[in-house]
């Protein structure tokens, strides 16, 4: 089969998919979610009040097109209208994905490149102390709750010892700086541990292959090999991991952007969460699992176009 | 031909015996020869049975009885600033914004995470090895509407499922079991899946066949004992996972009400630290990484000793 045609079918798989998370959205939110407009309304409100914000919302309908709905929202984009602060989630969408990125982008590029080069060194000192000393440190850094670290950095670098300011958010070149400064320490000391154990593993086991044993046999370094052989053949999947992380940026971070104030699209969602804002919650996850579908299509094309041993079938 | 095995066998039993050693032997062995694994259980089995204790109600049973004045702290920090306190375990740890012994919410806390991490494990186990062994198995068609299944359903943003899912089930302990089981369940079925395919093909399946065993006899009996060790890793995989997990649902209110738990003391910390009150955050995190530690340390170790691939590296 020739490369065209594969991505052909895996772009067509992407319809069947997109369905489906529509139809577990229409499940979740509007199938067996409590009443959203009890929830709106509040304990007290009364019988008529009920009906007209249920149609007002569209709730009335019958359930296929409600379900319909989903799906053209799905591949138009349009989402309606936020139930809580009345705005367009498509305008809302575009507002906060600016703060989003300014943080995930600058934090998964520094991320990425300081545990790929920690994961090289531990890999050179395979089975010496550093190596040993370095997979237990990042274990120890996995086994502490995210929200823990939030909490500690927060109040110890910004409350405490004011480095950093506590929260907030300016956009523009050199004022964002730092404000993200903090944010992007916290997510490195967050990702590092898996990371680098990923990146280890990956540069390991080419480290055990033939070819590396037979550039040894002929006399080449041990740095040589390392950056020039094993280093080339781990790039596939490690820039595998690196593109099937990227959708996760749009998200932003949650929890991050909501202890530090940053107006970005994962506060938007937590807020949503807390107010029961469906359409927004709705517009996230659609949004989210299109981005993941996407990229989980192209690095699946970048894995057939780099490595020849991947068979077309 | 039967009487000289049985001769065989009899004259050199030990021989017998070291030939016919499992997979599960040959692991056990090597655990046992891993001292930080050992370790590692022998910690998990000391939580389990805090955990077996306090929801008996032998010990933190008085986890709700004030202790003394609010936000009191730690004795051996009165010790350090020099104040007078007495040593009592009830104040390891100070007191929380009730006056509320936190060591004793520690303990108690240790039955909600095993708990949590328990059931977690299981309901992956239960959806994951079904669905991921009937489309192993099966093939074809099924395994089609399988794979769409898992492909949809990790398309979608674990938190935002966790979310909805426990909007739908009301909040409380249950919930908590089945949005963190629900949203774990699909590496394991891609693991399941791949490695009943690469064993359904296998000679001892055919001879199995030719005796007239049936699918289910087959799957279950014949081939599932072969990649259970998959489940295993998993299983210690999703349990710490898990313990993580429960700290942001209780982050969102979406945890487990009414009793104490790891998550609900560090997300009380967010209001405690700027007072100056870190021993809940301490007391919580610290009873969390110890346990979560073991289970990473437990689950490598696990992997190294079942996974034959892996032998040697």
């Amino acid at each position: 089969m020739n490369l065209w045609a594969y991505v052909l079918r895996r772009l067509l798989y992407v319809i069947p998919v997109i369905l489906g998370v529509c139809f577990i959205i229409f499940i979740l939110f509007n199938v067996f979610s409590p009443d959203p407009a009890l929830l709106l309304l509040g304990k007290h409100a009364t019988a008529s009040q009920i009906v007209e914000l249920r149609r007002e919302l569209g709730l009335d309908r019958p359930w296929i097109l409600q379900y319909l709905d989903i799906v053209k929202s799905a591949f138009t984009f349009d989402f309606g209208r936020s139930w809580s602060t009345k705005q367009e989630i498509f305008y809302m969408i575009k507002q906060g994905a600016v703060p989003s990125l300014t943080i995930s982008l600058p934090s998964f590029v520094i991320a990425s490149t300081v545990a790929l080069s920690i994961s090289l060194l531990v890999a050179y000192f395979r089975g010496k102390f550093i190596d040993k000393a370095g997979v237990f440190l990042c274990v120890a850094l996995m086994s502490i709750s995210s929200l823990a670290y939030i909490l500690f950095f927060q109040w110890l670098l910004a409350y405490k010892w004011g480095m950093f300011p506590i929260a907030g958010f300016e956009s523009g070149f050199p004022d964002f700086i730092e404000y993200i400064m903090l944010p992007l320490i916290i997510w490195l000391i967050l990702s590092l541990g898996g990371d680098v154990r990923f990146y280890r593993t990956v540069i390991l086991d080419e480290i055990y292959q033939d070819y590396v044993r037979t550039a040894r046999a002929k006399g080449v370094g041990e740095r040589v090999i390392l950056f020039k052989h094993v280093l080339k053949n781990a790039m596939i999947p490690i820039i595998t991991q690196i593109v099937i992380q990227i959708p996760f940026l749009i998200l932003g971070a949650l929890l991050l952007e909501a202890f530090f104030s940053i107006p970005g699209l994962g506060g938007m969602t937590l807020s949503a969460i807390n107010s029961s804002d469906f359409p927004v919650i709705k517009a996230m996850t659609i949004l989210s699992a299109i981005a993941y579908i996407v990229f989980s299509v192209i690095t699946d094309v970048l894995y057939t176009v780099v490595d020849p041993r991947v068979r077309l079938s | 031909m039967e009487d000289t095995i049985t001769i065989t066998m009899n004259s050199k039993p030990k021989e017998k015996e070291k030939k016919s050693k499992s997979l599960w032997a040959h692991a056990f062995d090597s655990l046992k020869k891993n001292r930080m694994a050992m370790a590692s259980l022998s910690i998990v089995v000391l939580y389990i049975l805090i955990a077996f204790l306090s929801f008996t109600g032998l010990i933190g049973g008085e986890w709700a009885k004030e202790i003394g004045p609010a936000y009191d702290s730690p004795f051996w920090v009165k010790w350090m600033s020099g104040q007078a306190a007495s040593f009592s375990i009830e104040h390891l740890f100070g007191t929380d914004i009730l006056g509320r012994s936190v060591f004793y919410k520690m303990i108690k806390g240790t039955e909600v995470a095993m708990l949590v991490g328990f059931a977690t494990g299981l309901v992956t186990m239960v959806i994951g090895v079904i669905l991921g062994a009937i489309a192993g198995y099966f093939g074809g068609k099924v395994d089609e509407i399988i794979v769409w299944f898992y492909t949809t359903f990790s398309s979608i943003p674990g938190i935002m499922l966790l979310m909805a899912i426990t909007f739908i089930l009301g909040k409380g302990i249950i919930a908590v079991f089945l949005a963190l089981g629900l949203t774990s369940w699909v590496s394991l079925c891609r693991l399941i899946r791949a490695d009943v395919i690469r064993h359904k093909n296998r000679e001892y399946v055919h001879a199995a066949y030719s005796v007239g065993a049936s699918h289910s006899r087959r799957l279950f009996l014949h081939i599932l004992p072969n990649v259970f060790h998959l489940v295993i890793i998993n299983f210690s995989l999703t349990f710490q996972t898990a313990i993580k997990s429960e700290v942001i649902l209780s982050y969102l209110g979406l945890g487990v009400q009414d009793r104490p738990s790891w998550g609900i003391m560090i997300d009380d910390a967010k209001l405690e630290l700027a007072r100056g009150v870190w021993w809940q955050l301490l007391a919580a995190t610290a009873a969390m990484f110890v346990i979560v530690l073991a289970f990473n340390i437990l689950g490598d170790a696990l992997r190294d000793a079942l996974d034959p691939k892996l032998k040697g590296k």
